[in-house]
């Protein structure tokens, strides 16, 4: 592996970008995708060959590009780090950014923004990859912001609409609360490994691991726990852990490609991209690993729930993207960091292809995006139709397609682990499994079966998309069956290698692979477990409830009006955020501002000393009579004065 | 071929007797904007001269050159430059052009008297940076204010007579100490090279009140909380060019003199009052976090973020005894100091460009009401593009300038006290915020009024003045080194002054 392979793998979709958005103008919406694609597809092609050198020939690679600053000793430097879990978070993030660059052509083909919105992609996957190929946390930090820089940028990509404005500035903030755990988490690593260097802090972590700190007087806490607890703090922004997800199911308002980009496949997972990478230091603390194990169980169990009152077609997706998300986390804090990236990855297929089917319902829908009004289009859109049944199926864990063997193993290790809080996550995963299954197959059944809800517009009947929207679809839909075979090397094997480390008591995916004999076994061993039957439980409530009688979701939510209206709210968060945090702050501000600047500092102390001055200056002006002979006999007395002191 | 030339003394003298010439010429001359384009461009190339022949490996002064001013009272014209001095001065001369430039076809009343107040100033303020000799660095610090105050007070704004005034009164007030300070100095070692009054010894009450003397001196300038309350008004009444010199140039006098003075000469009482200047550099990136989240109007707000920013710069230079005290290692008080020289470099470029952006604005709809504005972007899709890259780079986005040096002291911060950089790093946060959500009121969603549907977006002239600006501020963000190598040498050199007691 070289410099200069890495170097155009990580540039080339900057270029594209550089082309897309400086010169879209003068090349032309054409000749902006194709430089846009270029760019990506160079990098995918190119990642899958730094896959294939590390994964069959056994490479790895961790040099400087260039030095970005020295401060006495310390040397912060830009460089990259290719080992098999950015290998494979390359090959994710291009594969999957080049399908919706395709898709995009035909999905944004009549927006005025078509060149800047390809431009932002492309700058996305370069910011992405500059993430996932960092070898220190400066260039990590770096990454992080860019990601959440083309975020907003998407978010708010139709600036006139208030909703999209609104909930990008919203979704920076937000990502801005967790960087500033992230940052004080990476100025403690500076101070106790005296580097910002991955190699050179993981092996400081065993010393590091020793040390306490004392915020608060008398209380000495562990060093590694809370250097821990500040680093998942920043992937809780971006990985939209509870508290901070309120702004995921909000970045809906950006248009679909991206929801399928960064909202799900790809930014959203470097959190636990992140944590993962990380492994040489969580391990050092369970205090830590314990608060990853609970917020992520919380985050998988209770977004699950709101998915299920979702009309908004995106929305229903968007929460089960935060407690898939929940669940990854759910396995980091497990310790069993391989099963979550599994997860990450097969997770990025199937639910990239689900939202790239929802925005091909859209396009046929005329930007309805409101399941209710949908229904029996599975005879108009037969491909959409068929990947979304793959990616559902995926999604529930269906025993044979990707998400089943992530799922299943984040489950099995969770069953294995013995930290604390691992009952309660437990509990809240194996619960999930039939809430992600009932909201899945609601979403499903409303929009592909049943009576055709929708207005169809006079002559206008719904029909297949494009080709360019129908091909990544397939695309991906070969993945998300696919991948799940992985399991062996990835989950169970030494494809990790020493990118990530689990020392021997957390070693939960040890415990699992005992179990574990081949893809087969693990199939019908899922298939005697209780995962699957409450799946298909799921499954089959969903059909009874929206399919034989539809009658009855709408009279439970009149039984359980409170139970509604908790969900409906989702939880609070978003109105005590409004409140509490945005009014409060303005609040303060205000009074700052009125009482500290204006009364006191120059209504006190200012003007009062210009109104004492003015006084002073009034009874002085006596004193300036003009007459020459006052003059001579003030300097006369100073004189005498003087010469009393000096002499006396 | 620099080294040969007295490069400092062209950089000060060149642009005031220019200036004097473009005055003198007259307002009729239409020569008047050409020649101060050309003379403002001519000291910024010779200004990188300086750069250019600049020694890093040593702390000693260079380009220096002295000559005897008055000498009953052995005060001498001596000027010199080290690694703190010498990107403040490249940053003065740059934002001259820049001034010269904003001011082009805005200005049409007395365009001479404008275009020499700047230049004369310009050299003024490099004299400021070059003088080695206390009463020299006095007298250019006083009459550096004097151009600045009648551009406020002739080009300025309904009411500039009071911003000038309070402008006025507040710095006389920080300067007496200052001159006192000085002269006490003198006094005890019978010199007026300040680099002498390094090494002198002094008990810690005298370092005391001298400490106190020049941070009130220069804690008006920097500003910092709670004489910050000149400077809002101060940019409201200014023209455009004179908001951008007194963000970029005259507030890093504030912390210029406490790195040439306060630190070096007074190093025991520094320590033992680091406690006040850092309390109130944190009270500044938070108090004046929210308050610029209050504000209503485009300058103000900036104004407040600009103090906010400056706090870093504070809080890097009082932190290092902290860190002394808890690390061996030098390297997290070399990462404290460059990086709020980092701090001040960088937020000369990024305050610069926002006042600029405004004054975009402003020309075209004479309103600073943030209320006044919606939907800018959808008539000025260009400027809509800087002013976003502005914002971030102005809410500390890596890559940017502006994340280098509040990255650089809150990663030191940690260092010294674990709250000081948790209550800096809320500049994530509140930073993010007041920026952010100005941008989303005046920049984005539908076009609010006819007056926005009516505005052109940026014409060559303005485009190159922010495109400019943004250059510097993305190589800053990407490469910061060859910014901070200049430096190396003259900050290892302080920290030795800060460590070694002088009692």
């Amino acid at each position: 592996m070289t410099t200069n392979l890495l170097l155009a793998l990580a540039l080339a979709p900057l270029i594209g970008s550089i082309i897309a958005g400086l010169f879209g103008k003068k090349v032309g919406k054409v000749w902006s995708h194709r430089a846009a694609i270029i760019g990506v597809a160079t990098s995918f092609a190119l990642s899958v060959w730094v896959l294939k050198l590390v994964a069959v020939d056994g490479e790895t690679y961790n040099q400087q590009i260039y030095q970005w600053l020295q401060a006495g000793t310390l040397s912060l430097e830009v460089g990259f780090m290719v080992d098999a879990l950015t290998a494979m978070m390359m090959v994710v993030v291009t594969f999957v950014s080049l399908m919706v660059h395709i898709y995009t052509i035909g999905y944004m083909h009549d927006d005025d923004g078509y060149s800047r919105f390809f431009s932002y992609i492309s700058l996305f996957t370069f910011s992405m990859l500059i993430l996932v190929m960092a070898n220190n946390f400066m260039q990590l930090f770096f990454g992080w912001e860019a990601v959440g820089l083309v975020s907003y940028l998407l978010i708010g990509f139709w600036y006139k609409k208030p909703t999209a404005i609104y909930a990008n500035l919203k979704a920076f903030l937000v990502n801005r609360v967790g960087d500033f755990g992230f940052l004080l988490g990476i100025a403690g690593v500076l101070m106790y490994a005296g580097s910002l260097d991955y190699v050179e802090v993981f092996s400081q972590a065993p010393s590091m691991s020793e040390k306490t700190i004392a915020i608060f007087e008398g209380h000495d806490w562990s060093v590694m726990s809370l250097i821990c607890i500040l680093l998942f703090i920043g992937a809780m922004g971006k990985s939209a852990q509870v508290p901070l997800h309120v702004w995921l199911p909000d970045s809906m308002e950006g248009p679909t490609p991206i929801s399928a980009l960064i909202h799900a496949a790809t930014m959203v997972t470097a959190g636990i991209f992140m944590v993962t990478r990380m492994s040489p230091l969580f391990e050092f603390s369970e205090t830590a690993l314990s608060f990853v194990l609970v917020i992520g169980a919380i985050t998988a169990l209770f977004m699950g729930f709101l998915g299920l009152i979702q009309n908004d077609i995106k929305r229903v997706i968007a929460y089960s993207t935060l407690s898939q998300l929940g669940y990854m986390t759910v396995a980091l804090g497990a310790s069993a960091y391989a099963a979550g990236v599994f997860h990450l990855m097969t997770h990025a297929f199937f639910k990239a292809l689900l939202f790239l089917g929802a925005g091909s319902v859209i396009i046929a829908m005329h930007h309805e995006q409101d399941i209710r009004k949908m229904g029996g289009l599975k005879k108009y859109m037969p491909i959409t139709y068929w990947t979304a049944l793959i990616g559902s199926l995926a999604l529930i864990g269906f025993p044979g397609l990707s998400g089943f063997f992530s799922k299943d193993s984040i489950i099995e290790a969770v069953h294995a682990s013995d930290i604390a809080g691992s009952g309660f996550a437990y509990f809240a995963v194996i619960t999930g499994v039939f809430i992600t299954a009932l909201y899945s197959f609601r979403l499903f059944f409303l929009v592909f079966h049943g009576k055709e809800r929708f207005d169809t517009h006079g002559e206008h009947r719904p029909h297949e998309s494009p080709a360019v929207v129908s091909v990544p679809l397939i695309l991906l839909a070969i993945p998300s069956v696919v991948v799940g075979y992985l399991i062996g090397p990835m989950v169970f094997g030494d494809f990790f290698g020493n990118a990530i480390i689990v020392h021997a008591e957390h070693d939960v995916l040890a415990h699992v692979a005992e179990e574990y004999h081949g893809v087969l076994g693990f199939i019908l061993h899922g298939m005697t477990q209780l995962p699957f039957w409450l799946a298909m439980s799921g499954v089959a409530t969903a059909y009874y409830l929206y399919m034989v009688r539809p009658e009855l979701p709408a009279k439970i939510q009149q039984r359980f009006q409170w139970l509604y209206r908790v969900l409906d709210n989702k939880y609070g968060f978003d109105d005590f955020n409004q409140k509490v945090f945005a009014g409060g702050s303005r609040r303060i501000g205000q009074l700052l501002w009125k009482l500290g600047d204006q009364k006191i500092i120059d209504g006190a102390i200012v003007n009062g000393t210009a109104k004492t001055v003015g006084m002073v200056s009034k009874w002085v002006r006596h004193v300036q009579s003009g007459y020459l002979y006052h003059y001579a006999f003030a300097m006369i007395i100073g004189l005498y004065v003087l010469l009393t002191y000096f002499v006396v | 071929m620099f080294t040969d030339l007295p490069l400092l003394s062209l950089l000060i003298w060149l642009p005031v007797l220019g200036g004097i010439v473009v005055l003198i010429n007259g307002d009729n001359n239409p020569w008047a904007r050409p020649l101060s384009l050309l003379i403002s461009i001519v000291t910024l190339v010779l200004s990188i001269g300086l750069y250019v022949g600049f020694d890093n490996a040593t702390h000693q002064m260079q380009f220096a050159e002295q000559a005897s001013w008055i000498s009953t009272f052995n005060i001498n014209y001596a000027l010199g430059i080290d690694g703190f001095s010498m990107p403040l001065i490249i940053l003065t001369s740059f934002s001259t052009v820049i001034v010269v430039v904003a001011g082009w076809e805005v200005i049409k009343d007395r365009v001479s008297q404008y275009m020499a107040a700047f230049l004369i100033m310009e050299g003024l303020m490099i004299a400021v940076f070059a003088s080695l000799d206390a009463i020299l660095f006095y007298v250019f610090f006083e009459a550096m204010l004097i151009p600045l105050f009648l551009v406020i007070g002739i080009w300025g704004g309904p009411n500039r007579v009071y911003a000038t005034i309070k402008f006025f009164l507040y710095t006389l007030f920080g300067s007496v100490f200052l001159l006192l300070a000085l002269l006490y100095l003198h006094h005890v070692s019978g010199s007026f090279s300040i680099l002498d009054f390094h090494e002198v010894s002094l008990t810690l009450q005298e370092q005391t009140y001298l400490f106190l003397a020049f941070l009130i001196a220069f804690a008006v300038k920097v500003p910092m909380w709670p004489v910050h309350t000149w400077l809002p008004d101060a940019h409201v009444e200014a023209p455009t060019g004179g908001s951008v010199i007194l963000a970029a140039i005259t507030l890093k006098i504030g912390g210029y003199g406490l790195i040439r003075f306060a630190l070096p000469i007074t190093p025991d009482a520094s320590m033992a009052l680091d406690w006040l200047v850092i309390s109130l550099s944190l009270i500044a990136v938070v108090y004046i976090g929210f308050v610029a989240l209050a504000q209503s109007d485009l300058k103000k707000l900036i104004a407040y973020s600009s103090i906010a920013h400056m706090g870093f710069v504070t809080l890097g230079l009082f932190i290092v005894f902290r860190i002394f005290a808890n690390t061996t290692d030098i390297s997290g008080a070399v990462l404290a100091v460059e990086g709020a020289m980092v701090q001040m470099i960088s937020h000369g470029f990024i305050a610069a460009a926002m006042f600029l952006s405004v004054g975009v604005l402003y020309d075209r709809m004479h309103t600073r009401e943030i209320s006044a504005y919606g939907g800018v972007i959808n008539t000025m899709p260009i400027f809509g593009g800087f002013a976003v890259f502005f914002a971030m780079a102005n809410a500390g986005l890596p890559g940017t300038s502006g994340f280098v040096g509040e990255f650089m002291v809150i990663l030191a911060a940690f260092q010294a006290n674990f709250w000081f950089a948790f209550l800096a790093a809320t500049t994530l946060i509140l930073g993010a915020a007041y920026t952010l959500w100005m941008v989303k009121r005046v920049m984005f969603g539908e076009i609010a009024n006819d007056d926005v549907a009516q505005l052109t977006d940026l014409n060559r002239r303005e485009f190159w003045m922010l495109a400019s600006l943004a250059i510097i501020v993305l190589a800053i963000g990407l490469w910061p080194a060859p910014l901070t190598e200049v430096m190396h040498s003259s900050v290892e050199h302080l920290l030795s002054q800060v460590s070694q007691s002088k009692i």
